[in-house]
């Protein structure tokens, strides 16, 4: 029965969040006699580590105790595990939980104090005296590839990585193409930046020998197994909790964290709780970076535009580290493909070190830089072409009747990226009636009778989302009709309480209110993979409905022995089994649970109740069944053969002033492809919070390192995130969403993931737009006013290209530049 | 990112907040005045200073109040702002804005509402920072600040008062108790400019502008349009306030008026925007700042 | 004037602090260099305001200060002694029966889908409580304005701006049904003290939520 799936309900979550019950992880034993760590870490961003002195920090009242590399016995000193091995992967490198004698970014952990709290903790963090020796850091990808400089001693040309594939014969391609254009991208660096930043709680208690952990974590489940082999402790005596979690997009999915593992250690060794909390500055400079590529692009085409070739070289920043393996740049090289057919595609990569912090995936998790590179190539076209730039991508569009498509790549997941299903050419006819794409040109011609240059663009995209290996949920109807429902990925604000019992609760047929959903906790499931890739609704949303049917389809056979009916007759309908068409014939789910448990003892009421069941008890029948289990219960897991394809296109209009060149979206459209939906409030506000991230990262967001490596603007102050006065807004007119579903055959519920959906076309799409208004190209992101000031003396001078139809047209030669004249 | 460990003190009068600097200055002590805190508990929580006492004067009550005065014999016209006066309470002042309207045009541009509520307009000025609002503001309108120690009380005109970036002339045991900013000139118009990348950030570059009837005053010169005076302050151009006379220049037209602003400032790099980009903005910002206070003067002399 | 030794405000290290919370005088012994948000969240155990940044940049740490909004990560704890605070946890209305009725702007919240991660709400919360009672009938732009202070990063705002808009329709009418066919799982008005909904526990951390709203009923001295 459909009742909840597809509606808007509002979130469970919300009761506590909006009254300040949240538990996160600083909140934990708040109040409580709980130690508090802080770590010493590493002002230079390269540098042997040739002494440490802790006399003096020794000396700080409160100060509990002081842990160096030295200190830390056996696998806890060892490097931190590399996640994601891969055969390309030949140089892989991950720090230890406490840096052993060399540093390699700013940033890294080199000692650990932990003290009464964490005022006392600073107090002698800042009182232990390093001696270092400084080396030549690797600051950028430009240093990277020249090699002149290494970031790992061991690591002569800084590649940690090396792969190439080629789909079909390029260089064919390019020989039968009738035109040929090649062009730079470069994406700068960014980063998830949750308003709440990492942080673990440790207690250990001694008279179980048993540690629980609660950590900020997108994988609590591996963070257990992480945590309890490097502490050499049992799998069943280490518990690990993801608690409400402020926002992940990505940069929690890296695991273990060197605090992970030290914080246990510690509340180990000094028999007490200790806390660690990440302040602002210790996100910016030690937890995960992504987005900085390099790209160099050559594309073949046709008279229609049709790619015939497409050659791709990129180099990936992967920062200092690799402990997540190079899942980015295989995503870029995947998913750059989007929604097109090219003829034929090579791709090259090399993942680089640098003396930066790590890079692991966040939202869109390379997605954003290989979309950028292939809308820019769209665009290009169009402009060689002078044809329109819809009509050069849907040219290109794999067609409707051509699903599943196979792109001939492997994908993240180690499955072919075949595409299963979609509608591209719908998707842009949606976009381009919503944005009133034909009509532009009335827009802009208003806009310059304003005295402002309209622009406007569009940006195309394919998401896998998904991926696999599997993920399960367990269902537990109680003696009270409550349903507890435990999956072991975890939840940072996506609502999965919410949308996981939408779904329990229609498969079982009880009310919403009764469904309880515990998510990231490894008491209550022990084996998960965790929230990343936009897997949730897929990969836990099939598991809990796969264990909800189970779960129902016991509770039929057990209540149709108890109402002597048979099981087709049955239905369940607001938490009360009965025959259909007969109203008195009925047992309440809870008392189905009592009597699938046959028990010696009716210690509560409702046990007694059930008793007037009693039926027919078969003497030559033992009480619970050869192939049965007491209670009732329904485990499931859902392993997909491959990930399903969300899509998506987003457009802009764009002003850009044409004198202090500041860059205003005035209108911003999405269009997108998420599947079957199970709670479209949810699936919205994940879009909205995407969009929101893809502008900072199209116009504000960078991590400015210094050629020292030094990161420049390591606090909200000068890394400039959004405000919602930076952000379209839809109460304001500016922004609207549309929705287009093509369910995914390869689940039971039709649904593709939607989690990364809002920000991985943005940066392309301001590009076009904001191309369109000033008439010269853009290739880097995030553009500033500053950047285009620039930009347009060297288009003044004749050093950029002129973009064919936008609103700003080529000054006269000779002519002094508009922005030079006062108007 | 805590504050390292420091003493405080709580005056409840300014005899005694400038008798404990006196004390702690002799002592050779490094002792900072909190007041709003917006700028410098930041500073303190990522230990980029480590002053051993901080001197709290939000105990001293006397020194919250906006006072307006129309002028006369005694008291020049103008806004006087004490020490603990919030940017909020100048801000929603109506008397003091309808004397000086660059006060309201102005803090509409610091940072957001929030700060505003603890931040001092006294304490930006004491803290001297050459990207902040208000000492535009008071260098622009030629405004002074008063400062307090037991050695007595001096009242210090701006250009006097803006030493360097971040640096006033303020002495170490010295304590700013009011800011006046005098009245705008009768028959003015008043405008304050910026761009910020976010809004509420400090600008890349501002411009406050006050023009004034000129010499011939009535507009009634052949059937032209009247001269004005233009005066500008400049904001995150320099490294002290800015002041221009841009008059003869304004005279000359929109290009001569950019091309004189951007020949006296001084800006400089960050990872926000170059020198010449600011130099840019500068000039645009200046024209867009005389026009909207030639608007609010009501008079058609633009040139 | 000469330095009189007599009127030289004393140093102090240490002080017990008190301040008037969510209308319950609280009071902790602390260090002076102890900020208000810690106070709240570590010493107090009023864990509803967050900390973001420690520079006054995101707001998740706004109270109302004698009602105006304030960065509490940019207070010291001594700075407020004396005075009256407010936090997302003393918004709702006490009833005599002991349960609270949450606040307009709290229920437009849940109604509005406003907060995902729920981090930054505290400071969203307070800020627009503060917002409303000086502006009750704000306009789309104004109800932007009004939270152009404070940084969330799971929303993209969209939903908070229209929270905004929807306390204000509630204020005027606490009845006003909820703009699309969707329904709320909690009767929506009431929030019982110490009893989390059947739905409503998370992640396995218990009904941690009865025990700090147990601790600031009336009558606490805490």
């Amino acid at each position: 029965m459909q009742r909840y799936v597809g509606a808007p309900i509002r979130r469970t979550e919300d009761v506590r969040l909006t009254t300040g019950r949240g538990r996160y992880v600083d909140d934990i034993a708040a109040g409580g006699p709980v130690l508090e760590a802080a770590f010493l870490r590493s002002p230079h961003a390269n540098a042997r580590i040739t002494d440490i002195d802790i006399a003096d920090a020794l000396d700080v009242p409160g100060v509990r105790a002081i842990y160096l590399h030295e200190d830390l016995p056996g696998a806890v000193g060892e490097p931190l595990p590399v996640l994601i091995p891969h055969p390309a992967l030949t140089a892989p490198r991950t720090p230890s939980a406490l840096a052993d004698g060399r540093v390699h970014h700013v940033g890294q952990t080199i000692a650990m104090v932990v003290a009464d709290d964490r005022y006392l903790a600073e107090d002698a963090a800042e009182r232990i005296r390093v001696s270092y020796e400084i080396l030549p850091p690797v600051a950028d990808l430009t240093m990277a590839r020249a090699a002149q400089r290494r970031a790992h001693d061991d690591v002569p040309d800084n590649v940690a990585a090396h792969f190439e594939h080629e789909v079909g014969d390029v260089a064919a391609g390019f020989a039968a193409a009738s035109h040929v254009i090649e062009f730079n991208a470069h994406p700068e660096r960014s980063a998830s930046t949750p308003l709440e930043g990492k942080g673990v709680f440790a207690r250990w208690d001694a008279d179980d020998s048993s540690l629980r952990v609660y950590t900020s974590t997108q994988a609590s489940t591996s963070v257990r197994a992480a945590v309890a082999a490097k502490l050499g402790l049992p799998l069943v005596k280490v518990e690990v909790i993801a608690p409400d979690v402020g926002g992940g997009f990505g940069v929690k999915i890296a695991h273990p964290w060197p605090e992970e593992i030290m914080v246990p250690f510690a509340a180990m060794r000094l028999g007490q709780p200790v806390r660690w909390t990440e302040d602002r500055r210790e996100h910016f400079i030690s937890s995960a970076h992504e987005r900085g590529q390099d790209h160099h692009v050559k594309v073949g085409f046709d008279d229609e535009g049709r790619v015939l070739a497409l050659d791709v070289t990129f180099w990936h920043d992967n920062g200092a580290f690799t402990p997540y393996g190079i899942i980015v740049p295989i995503i870029t090289s995947t998913q750059l493909l989007g929604p097109y057919k090219p003829g034929a595609y090579r791709v090259e990569y090399y993942s680089m070190y640098t003396n930066t912090v790590q890079v692991t995936p966040y939202r869109g998790a390379g997605r954003p830089q290989g979309v950028f590179v292939m809308e820019r190539a769209m665009d290009k076209i169009a402009q060689a072409l002078g044809k329109d730039r819809t009509a050069v991508r849907a040219a290109n569009f794999i067609q409707p009747d051509e699903f599943p498509y196979d792109q001939g790549m492997i994908f993240q997941d180690g499955r072919p990226l075949i595409y299963d299903s979609g509608n591209y050419p719908a998707q842009l006819a949606m976009l381009k009636d919503m944005m009133g794409w034909d009509a532009f040109e009335e827009v802009r011609a208003e806009a310059t009778s304003r005295g402002k240059l309209a622009g406007i663009g569009l940006a195309c995209y394919v998401e896998g989302t998904g991926v696999g290996p599997y993920e399960g949920a367990h269902v537990h109807v109680q003696t009270d009709g409550t349903v507890d429902v435990a999956t072991g990925l975890t939840s940072q604000g996506q609502g999965h309480q919410t949308m996981l019992a939408q779904i329990v609760a229609d498969e079982l047929g009880v009310p919403f209110e009764k469904v309880r959903v515990v998510t990231g906790d490894t008491r209550r499931f022990g084996y998960a993979v965790g929230t990343f890739a936009s897997r949730t609704t897929v990969m836990s949303g099939s598991a809990v409905a796969l264990a909800a049917r189970a779960a129902r389809a016991k509770a039929l056979r057990v209540a149709a022995h108890a109402l002597e009916a048979s099981e087709d007759d049955l239905e369940i309908v607001d938490g009360v089994v009965r025959v259909k068409g007969s109203p008195d014939s009925h047992i309440d789910l809870g008392t189905v649970a009592v009597l699938s448990n046959p028990l010696r003892y009716a210690f509560d009421t409702s046990a007694q109740a059930a008793t007037q069941f009693a039926g027919t008890e078969d003497m030559d029948k033992p009480p619970v069944a050869e192939d049965d289990e007491p209670g009732l219960e329904g485990k499931d897991y859902y392993s997909p053969i491959r990930s399903t394809f969300a899509s998506g296109m987003h457009g802009a209009i764009v002003e850009v002033d044409p004198e202090t060149f500041d860059i205003h979206v005035a209108k911003y459209f999405v269009v997108h492809d998420c599947g079957t939906l199970i709670n479209p409030m949810i699936v919205a506000g994940q879009v909205h919070g995407g969009v929101a991230q893809g502008i900072g990262g199209a116009l504000y967001e960078k991590m400015a390192y210094d050629e020292n490596a030094q990161l420049q603007n390591a606090s909200f102050m000068d890394f400039l995130m959004p405000y919602v006065t930076e952000i379209p807004q839809k109460e304001l007119g500016e922004l609207e969403l549309g929705h287009q579903e093509t369910p995914s055959p390869l689940n039971p519920l039709g649904v593709k993931g939607a989690g990364e959906a809002g920000v991985i076309p943005v940066a392309a799409l301001i590009a076009s737009a904001v191309e369109d208004a000033v008439g010269f190209p853009i290739d880097t992101m995030p553009i500033s006013p500053n950047d285009l000031y620039a930009m347009r003396l060297r288009a003044d001078a004749g050093e950029l290209p002129h973009v064919a139809n936008a609103t700003a047209k080529p000054a006269p030669a000779g002519a002094r530049s508009p922005s030079e004249v006062g108007s | 990112m805590k504050p390292a460990p420091f003493a405080w003190h709580g005056p409840t009068s300014v005899a005694s907040a400038v008798a404990t600097l006196a004390e702690l200055v002799a002592g050779g002590a490094h002792a900072k005045v909190l007041a709003g805190g917006q700028s410098l508990v930041p500073v303190l929580a990522m230990r980029l200073a480590e002053p051993d006492h901080l001197v709290d004067i939000n105990g001293i009550a006397e020194l919250d109040y906006v006072r307006v005065s129309a002028g006369g014999d005694h008291a020049p016209a103008g806004v006087t702002v004490g020490a603990l006066a919030r940017h909020t309470t100048v801000l929603q002042h109506v008397e003091a804005n309808r004397v000086q309207p660059l006060l309201g045009q102005a803090l509409n541009l610091v940072a957001h509402a929030t700060i505003r509520n603890r931040g001092t307009t006294v304490g930006s000025l004491a803290h001297a920072d050459p990207s902040g609002e208000m000492t535009a503001v008071l260098a622009l309108t030629s405004g002074s600040v008063t400062a307090v120690s037991v050695r007595g009380e001096r009242v210090i005109p701006a250009a006097e008062f803006f030493v360097g970036p971040l640096e006033s002339s303020l002495a170490e045991d010295e304590l700013a108790v009011s800011a006046f900013f005098p009245a705008a000139p009768a028959g003015s118009g008043t405008a304050f400019v910026e761009m910020a990348r976010r809004h509420g950030d400090y600008a890349l570059a501002g411009v406050g502008a006050i023009v004034a009837p000129g010499a011939a005053g009535d507009g009634s010169v052949g059937g032209a349009a009247a001269p004005v005076t233009v005066r500008c302050g400049f904001l995150s151009v320099s490294e002290t306030p800015l002041v221009l006379d841009l008059t003869q220049a304004w005279a000359a037209g929109p290009d001569a008026t950019m091309a004189a602003a951007r020949a006296a400032i001084d800006p400089g790099d960050d990872i926000h925007a170059t020198a010449e980009y600011r130099r840019h903005l500068a000039g645009v910002l200046t024209v867009r700042a005389i026009r909207q206070a030639l608007d609010a003067m009501g008079t058609e002399a633009a040139a | 004037m000469t330095s009189d030794l007599s009127i030289v405000a004393p140093a102090q290290t240490r002080r017990t602090v008190t301040v008037t919370v969510n209308g319950v005088r609280r009071s902790a012994e602390v260090e002076v260099r102890r900020t208000l948000s810690d106070f709240l969240r570590h010493d107090l155990a009023l864990t509803g305001t967050h900390v973001g940044c420690e520079h006054g940049v995101c707001g998740a740490c706004t109270v109302l200060l004698d009602g105006l909004p304030v960065r509490s990560c940019l207070l010291f704890a001594i700075t407020a002694h004396g005075h009256t605070v407010t936090t997302v946890e003393g918004l709702g209305e006490l009833r005599p029966d002991g349960s609270v009725r949450v606040s307009p702007v709290q229920q437009a919240f849940r109604d509005c889908h406003a907060l995902q991660c729920g981090f930054c709400t505290p400071g969203m919360i307070t800020t627009i409580t503060a917002g409303l009672a000086a502006n009750p009938h704000p306009t789309p732009q104004q109800a932007v304005d009004m939270i152009s202070g404070n940084l969330c990063r799971c929303t993209g705002y969209q939903n908070i701006v229209e929270a905004v808009l929807r306390a204000a329709e509630l204020m005027e009418d606490p009845d006003a049904p909820l703009p699309d066919e969707g329904f709320t799982d909690d009767p929506g008005e009431t929030d019982r003290v110490g009893a989390g909904s059947a739905a409503g526990d998370v992640a396995g951390v218990g009904s941690a939520g009865g025990v700090s709203a147990a601790r600031h009923t009336r009558g606490d001295r805490g």
